[in-house]
């Protein structure tokens, strides 16, 4: 039985970084309340997606080259890149603006949207 | 210009005038002058252009026509007359004439018999309302001398009437209180003054009258007729807030339609056997033809004006026989040809002779109803409910005058069985009316009931044969009893009351009203000094004593009308007279109105003189035979002249000749009879009310059950009430009960049951239906309600959710869909 740590780098091992990268993403988005904690979460989710489109799209990666995605993954990965600055930019004036409500970036005291 | 086209234009213009008064007073009559006050000259200055249009009329026709100079024999009044018949001229379009000339050369057989010819006659028509094929309708004329004279009559007393009026009636131009009206407070009634819709009604009553005389044909006559009731309607209901005068007024028009009913009975005999209501022949519009006349269907020239059932009533009749013809032989010519072969025969057996009856019964009966003949003479005496001048207009020159006109006008159409029906007719209503005259009080009363009865001597006249008799007698009566009535209304003007017990002595206060009232009665008894010279009424009531004399005598099974006639003289100059010693003579009964009484103003006094001057001159003749009595003559109707038996439906009946009647050994009697009734009838007043020597008291207390019996009017009223009014609002009773006990319930009922229905789908919409929608409504606002928790708003537990659904979803698909992953 091979373990994973001593085998060939191959898409597993890209996929399980991702895997993790996601995880502490997800968890930092979920525990964090304060809300510039949040977005860095959601760059850690929009980064663990972006290593898997990059690692499925790798030639090298790919071993015997028949299953290559060509430059697909990293235009995906750009496209995400791109999505998440934006994404940041409209986050970061919502949180400036409730800072200058609130005088406070806390989650938990932005409630006003509850039914 | 021709006559024939003279005479229509010059009458035509004088019956049209009234009614342009009429419109004019009808938009512009409040406005005319203050009150209203210029209603009166336009509808009298309307009236006298129409008399004087009459009166050229008449100038012209004893001019050109020459008078009958010898009236005692029937070849005197054949006068000949050329006239271009066809031509035509704007108004006057179609004329057609009888000409005498042409029946004169045809009629030259059978020697010995004097030749008859028809009387000059003209007529046409103005207007065609209908034409379908050989019917039509139209408006048109017939004017022969008799008509020339009623316009005359009519016009010239409507014009004195409406002198009178004027002043009679001012009380109308300001605001009037009635005090015979008891508002519900109990106050009188106040109310606008009408003296202009006075003038405007009596214009339209004096243009329905016209219509009547110059009518050409049957139909036009009976719109005129109609328009005469509806006139009379207005006038007799002008105090229309009185619940008496209202009543009269619905009276009259009642009993009138009773009678027209007949009528319009008659008018369909004649239209459904001839196809035709033309009196004279005329040219037809449609085809250019000149089609026959009632009076050349009814009496053709062919066969000497003798009468006879036209051959269209045969045929109407002997409908039957004529179905068994067509049945075997089906073409249309041929099918003519046989029934134009048969009808003589048909008439030989006596086809068609019951629907001539009926038609001549049929137009007597309307004229029952508008001359107040028994049994419709009730409506009469309550017309006098109207102003007085309406009861002066309506008693002589209009109205009822209508009804005798008609007989007269309709005479050579009426077999000798309708003739004896209106004899006997009239001979019961002039002895009822007269007789009920005897007893009544009010002034007024006794005149109405005075012209039933001399209604009465009319239709008799007529009904024996005495055509020219009852006409003269109508155009005599006109002038007589419109000055009565002018008079009595200037006596109740001075006292205020009807009542002739109040009155009394007037003579001394009212000498113009006493003294031309006097002339009146005696024109009415007809006054005269036998053989010489009389009053109107003279002339006109001898020559119907000596006709009806005539007439007993070769008739004797009826030799009951003489009596009646006679004994209506008697009874006439009595009550006549005790009107006049009642109230102008002797001392007064009641001081106060006595005091009060005063000659009424020139206005109303200046017709009365012009009305008494008519009233003594109007039978007389000038020299040269011109005068009312010899212009008639000459419109007599072809082929009555002589005499005529015939086997009729109520047996033999002999028609004397009128000129027999004139013979001495008749007239003679005739005039001694009618001077010593007339004689003994004011003799018989006198002593009883002018000399106290027999007590009216007295003799009332002595024939008591008669008394009652006259102070009641022979309960005729009370009769009628029992036998009609009472069944009628019984009937009305009953039939509104059906309507509210069974129609209303049986409504009711439905509309029960659509309610309970209607509850019942209420009661599902409200429960099923709107419980359904309901129901709907609260599920999802109850399950909002409980799905808003999970919106906290906290976005970390947001992302829990996304985190753990996510996760759930995944091993839930995992789980439930590993076998197709795995396949």
């Amino acid at each position: 039985m091979t373990f994973a740590l001593f085998g060939v780098v191959s898409v597993s091992h890209y996929l399980v970084v991702g895997a993790i990268l996601f995880t502490c993403g997800v968890v930092c988005m979920a525990l964090k309340r304060n809300a510039l904690g949040v977005l860095m979460g959601i760059e850690l989710v929009l980064n663990g997606a972006n290593i898997n489109f990059v690692a499925f799209g790798s030639e090298y990666l790919a071993g015997d080259g028949k299953s290559v995605l060509g430059l697909d993954g990293e235009v995906m990965a750009l496209f995400v890149i791109l999505l998440a600055a934006a994404e940041a930019a409209v986050a970061l004036a919502i949180t400036l603006n409730f800072y200058n409500n609130h005088a406070t970036v806390d989650v938990d005291r932005a409630d006003d949207l509850q039914g | 210009m021709t006559a024939a086209q003279l005479f229509p234009i010059l009458l035509g213009i004088a019956w049209l005038i009234p009614l342009a008064s009429f419109v004019a007073i009808l938009f512009f009559g409040a406005r005319m002058g203050a009150h209203g006050k210029g209603a009166a000259t336009v509808a009298t200055s309307a009236i006298g252009a129409s008399f004087i249009l009459s009166l050229v009329a008449l100038v012209l026709w004893t001019m050109h026509g020459q008078p009958a100079s010898n009236n005692h024999h029937g070849d005197g009044h054949a006068s000949v007359l050329n006239s271009d018949a066809g031509e035509s001229s704007g108004l006057v379009r179609h004329i057609a004439m009888r000409s005498p000339e042409q029946a004169g050369v045809e009629g030259q057989h059978a020697g010995g018999h004097e030749e008859q010819v028809g009387p000059i006659s003209y007529s046409g028509d103005w207007y065609t309302l209908y034409a379908s094929g050989a019917l039509r309708l139209s408006i048109g004329w017939y004017i022969d001398s008799l008509t020339v004279l009623m316009f005359v009559v009519v016009t010239f007393i409507a014009t004195c009437i409406h002198v009178y009026a004027a002043g009679y009636m001012h009380d109308e131009l300001h605001a009037v209180t009635d005090s015979e009206v008891q508002l519900a407070t109990g106050e009188p009634l106040h109310r606008e003054g009408r003296f202009h819709r006075f003038f405007q009604a009596l214009s339209l009553f004096c243009f329905s009258m016209l219509g009547i005389v110059i009518a050409g044909n049957l139909a036009m006559v009976f719109i005129f007729w109609e328009l005469v009731g509806i006139c009379s309607w207005f006038l007799i209901g002008f105090y229309f807030e009185r619940h008496s005068a209202s009543t009269a007024a619905n009276k009259a028009f009642i009993v009138n339609r009773v009678g027209d009913f007949g009528m319009l009975i008659g008018l369909m005999a004649l239209w459904g056997g001839l196809g035709t209501l033309h009196f004279g022949d005329s040219v037809s519009s449609a085809t250019g033809q000149v089609e026959s006349g009632l009076f050349e269907l009814v009496r053709p020239s062919e066969n000497h004006h003798e009468q006879q059932v036209p051959d269209g009533l045969v045929a109407f009749a002997a409908a039957d026989q004529i179905e068994k013809m067509a049945a075997a032989n089906p073409s249309r010519s041929e099918l003519r040809r046989e029934v134009a072969a048969a009808v003589p025969g048909w008439r030989e057996q006596g086809y068609g002779r019951w629907l001539l009856f009926v038609a001549g019964l049929g137009i007597f009966c309307g004229c029952v109803g508008k001359s107040a003949q028994v049994p419709l003479f009730v409506w009469l005496p309550d017309a006098m409910e109207g102003p007085t001048p309406v009861s002066a207009l309506v008693h002589s020159a209009t109205m009822v005058a209508a009804g005798v006109y008609l007989v007269g006008r309709f005479f050579p159409v009426l077999t000798p069985d309708v003739l004896l029906v209106i004899a006997y007719t009239g001979g019961i209503t002039l002895f009822i009316a007269a007789t009920i005259a005897v007893t009544a009080t009010d002034i007024k009363r006794v005149l109405a009931y005075s012209t039933v009865s001399q209604l009465g001597y009319m239709m008799l006249a007529l009904g024996v044969g005495g055509w020219v008799a009852g006409l003269f007698h109508l155009i005599t009566h006109a002038f007589f009893k419109s000055l009565l009535f002018l008079c009595s209304g200037s006596v109740i003007h001075a006292c205020h009351t009807n009542d002739m017990r109040k009155m009394g002595g007037l003579l001394k206060v009212m000498p113009y009203t006493a003294w031309t009232m006097l002339i009146g009665c005696l024109a009415i008894i007809g006054a005269g000094v036998p053989f010489v010279l009389g009053f109107s009424g003279y002339y006109s009531k001898d020559a119907i004593l000596a006709q009806a004399l005539l007439f007993s005598r070769t008739n004797p099974q009826h030799s009951i009308l003489y009596v009646a006639v006679a004994g209506g003289a008697f009874i006439t100059a009595f009550y006549m007279f005790r009107l006049w010693f009642m109230t102008f003579a002797g001392s007064p009964r009641d001081q106060h109105v006595f005091e009060h009484a005063h000659e009424s103003p020139r206005v109303m006094t200046a017709p009365l003189v012009a009305l008494a001057v008519f009233a003594v001159v109007a039978g007389w003749a000038l020299p040269g035979g011109l005068g009312v009595e010899s212009l008639l003559e000459q419109s007599r109707p072809a082929g009555t002249a002589e005499g005529a038996t015939t086997a009729g439906i109520l047996g033999s009946i002999t028609l004397p000749a009128e000129h027999e009647s004139h013979v001495g050994a008749v007239h003679v009697t005739a005039t001694l009879t009618a001077f010593l009734t007339a004689f003994a009838g004011v003799l018989l007043a006198a002593a009883m009310y002018l000399k106290p020597l027999i007590s009216p008291a007295a003799v009332a207390h002595a024939a008591r059950p008669i008394y009652t019996f006259l102070v009641h009017r022979w309960y005729v009223d009370e009769l009628y009430n029992v036998l009609f009014v009472l069944p009628t609002l019984g009937l009305a009773r009953f039939i509104s009960a059906i309507d509210t006990q069974v129609i209303d319930r049986f409504i009711n009922s439905l509309a029960w049951i659509a309610r309970q229905i209607a509850s019942v789908d209420a009661w599902f919409d409200r429960v099923v239906v709107d419980g359904i929608v309901n129901v709907t409504g609260s599920v999802t606002w109850k399950a909002g309600l409980e799905l808003k928790r999970v919106q906290t708003g906290n976005l970390r537990q947001y992302v829990m959710f996304i985190v753990v659904g996510t996760v759930a979803i995944f091993v839930l698909a995992t789980l439930l869909f590993r076998t197709s992953f795995a396949g």
